[in-house]
């Protein structure tokens, strides 16, 4: 699994996967499985729009809301939110926005579903719920992870989740298309000394 | 832990300034281009601020008058939800006689975050970095630099290329022809707008008459002529200077109608240029001069895009220097 190395912003650390936690099958499915629930939650999709947390969620809520659409009718809307202007930790550690916000409707009243690929202490999306309210009253917010890895440093819980993966507090989680891998951190040149 | 982390709560770590466009290299000035498209989203919202820069304090201080700059900064430090305070010098006790350090300490040790300061002597803004433990902010220094002014200038043209492009837009200002047209002399904006227009690879041309050029050139990026009418037509951006009327009287000009005459931007002189080429200007413009009163209305000026795009830059500096520390 050494193959499998992705550098990432803004740590300029690179990820080193360690062991692959789902395939691409299982990614679909469990994607498939969450878009079931939303419907059955919410009795449909009337109200429901998908927004994607930049920059994991994003690719993850594209597909999400393709698969509402197959499952339920006509399409949900759906937009991505960068949230490092709302984070609690400017100051501390390099915060950078990675894209430009783009959330082209009104989301007061309706139910927006938060869309992230890992779920760890929950800063992250306490900054989401923060910068949603600076858009407009949602009617209810939900939350939907490919992975939960546990180690919540605030009282957040995610209402869909594609998998429970127990993990050591140093470890990290990648997540994409091809499948969920655990691995560790790294100084970006030592990767080849890695395990 | 140091007394500064006992008092202030956060660690000591390196203080960062903009004093000048050196301070940033050719990736430095595109981070601020990204983070100023992230506030440009954020400006068009219903409620056009963020968090950012909570319990943050930023100064300004300006020691020779301006309105917009000063306006567009505070504007800027705002939107961050940073806290502001203002010092001007007729209305503070520079007019009794304190000198810019002991003004200086004594905002300091009211406790700041940055400094953003304008001064008539170049090179003030380093002096003022000893004296404070606060990121300072050149807003305009003597006859040196004004670092915010050419950020906001190549933002704007990056922009406006994205714009034509339907979205898509070059990277950086390759392949782009600038003419910087009036006094070089004694402009701090021509010195900051070279640096950058440079760093982010576009060929630079100074158009100035003779008594309005610096006497050396060397070191600087650019070629330099006294033949407006030469350069015209393969101009991508006219960046236009004000002429201060104060350099009259140090025998520089003959007469302001010479130099419209000469220099200004005329009716026939853009009718020459290219048809998508911009033209740009700093403020406040005078109309008659640098610029004729009709041209400075046509489409391709992007005068007041420029204004705009100064608080996106600025909320973009601010956020750099404060918000995304050192990596």
């Amino acid at each position: 699994m050494a193959d499998r190395e992705r550098p990432t912003r803004p740590t300029g650390r690179v990820f080193v996967a360690r062991a692959q936690v789902m395939d691409a099958d299982e990614v679909r499915r469990a994607l498939m499985r969450i878009a079931h629930e939303i419907v059955e939650r919410n009795r449909g999709l009337a109200e429901v729009v998908v927004v994607g947390l930049q920059t994991g969620g994003v690719p993850l809520a594209d597909r999400l809301a393709a698969m509402l659409e197959e499952v339920e009718g006509p399409s949900v809307p759906c937009g991505s939110i960068d949230v490092a202007f709302y984070r609690d930790d400017i100051g501390l550690h390099p915060v950078h926005p990675e894209e430009v916000t783009d959330l082209p409707f009104d989301i007061t009243g309706r139910v927006v579903v938060l869309v992230d690929d890992v779920l760890f202490t929950g800063r992250t999306v306490r900054a989401a719920l923060e910068a949603l309210a600076a858009r407009g009253r949602a009617g209810s917010v939900q939350l939907a992870v490919m992975v939960d890895r546990g180690h919540r440093e605030l009282p957040i819980r995610p209402d869909f989740v594609g998998k429970n993966l127990p993990t050591r507090r140093d470890e990290s989680v990648d997540v994409s298309d091809e499948g969920v891998w655990i691995g560790d951190l790294v100084a970006a040149g030592s990767e080849r000394g890695a395990r | 832990m140091s007394l500064d982390e006992i008092t202030t709560g956060r660690a000591a770590t390196a203080v960062r300034h903009l004093l000048s466009i050196n301070d940033l290299d050719r990736d430095g000035i595109l981070e601020i281009m990204r983070l100023a498209d992230a506030f440009a989203e954020v400006s068009e919202r219903p409620i056009p601020k963020v968090p950012a820069l909570r319990g943050r304090t930023v100064a300004t201080v300006f020691m020779e008058p301006s309105t917009r700059t000063r306006l567009s900064f505070e504007t800027a430090a705002k939107r961050l939800s940073a806290d502001t305070m203002t010092f001007t010098a007729a209305s503070s006790a520079t007019v009794k006689g304190e000198s810019l350090r002991d003004t200086v300490e004594t905002i300091d040790a009211m406790g700041i975050d940055a400094m953003v300061i304008r001064h008539h002597a170049s090179g003030a803004p380093l002096n003022v970095t000893a004296w404070t433990k606060a990121s300072v902010i050149n807003a305009g220094d003597g006859t040196h630099e004004h670092p915010s002014q050419a950020l906001l200038d190549s933002y704007t043209i990056l922009e406006t290329l994205r714009a034509r492009g339907g979205g898509d837009g070059p990277a950086d200002l390759s392949g782009l022809r600038i003419a910087i047209v009036g006094d070089i002399k004694h402009s701090r904006v021509a010195r900051s707008d070279v640096l950058a227009f440079a760093a982010l690879g576009a060929e630079v041309v100074l158009v100035a008459p003779p008594t309005l050029m610096p006497a050396s050139l060397e070191g600087w990026p650019v070629t330099a002529t006294g033949d407006f009418d030469a350069t015209l037509g393969d101009l991508d951006v006219v960046y236009l200077l004000r002429i201060q009327a104060e350099r009259l009287g140090e025998v520089l000009l003959p007469s302001l109608d010479e130099y419209h005459w000469r220099y200004g931007l005329t009716r026939a002189r853009a009718a020459a240029l290219r048809k998508d080429a911009l033209i740009m200007h700093p403020g406040p413009m005078i109309r008659g001069v640098e610029i004729s009163p009709d041209v400075a209305d046509l489409p391709a000026s992007l005068v007041t895009r420029q204004v705009r795009n100064g608080v996106l830059v600025r909320m973009a500096i601010l956020f750099h220097l404060l918000g995304s520390g050192e990596i």
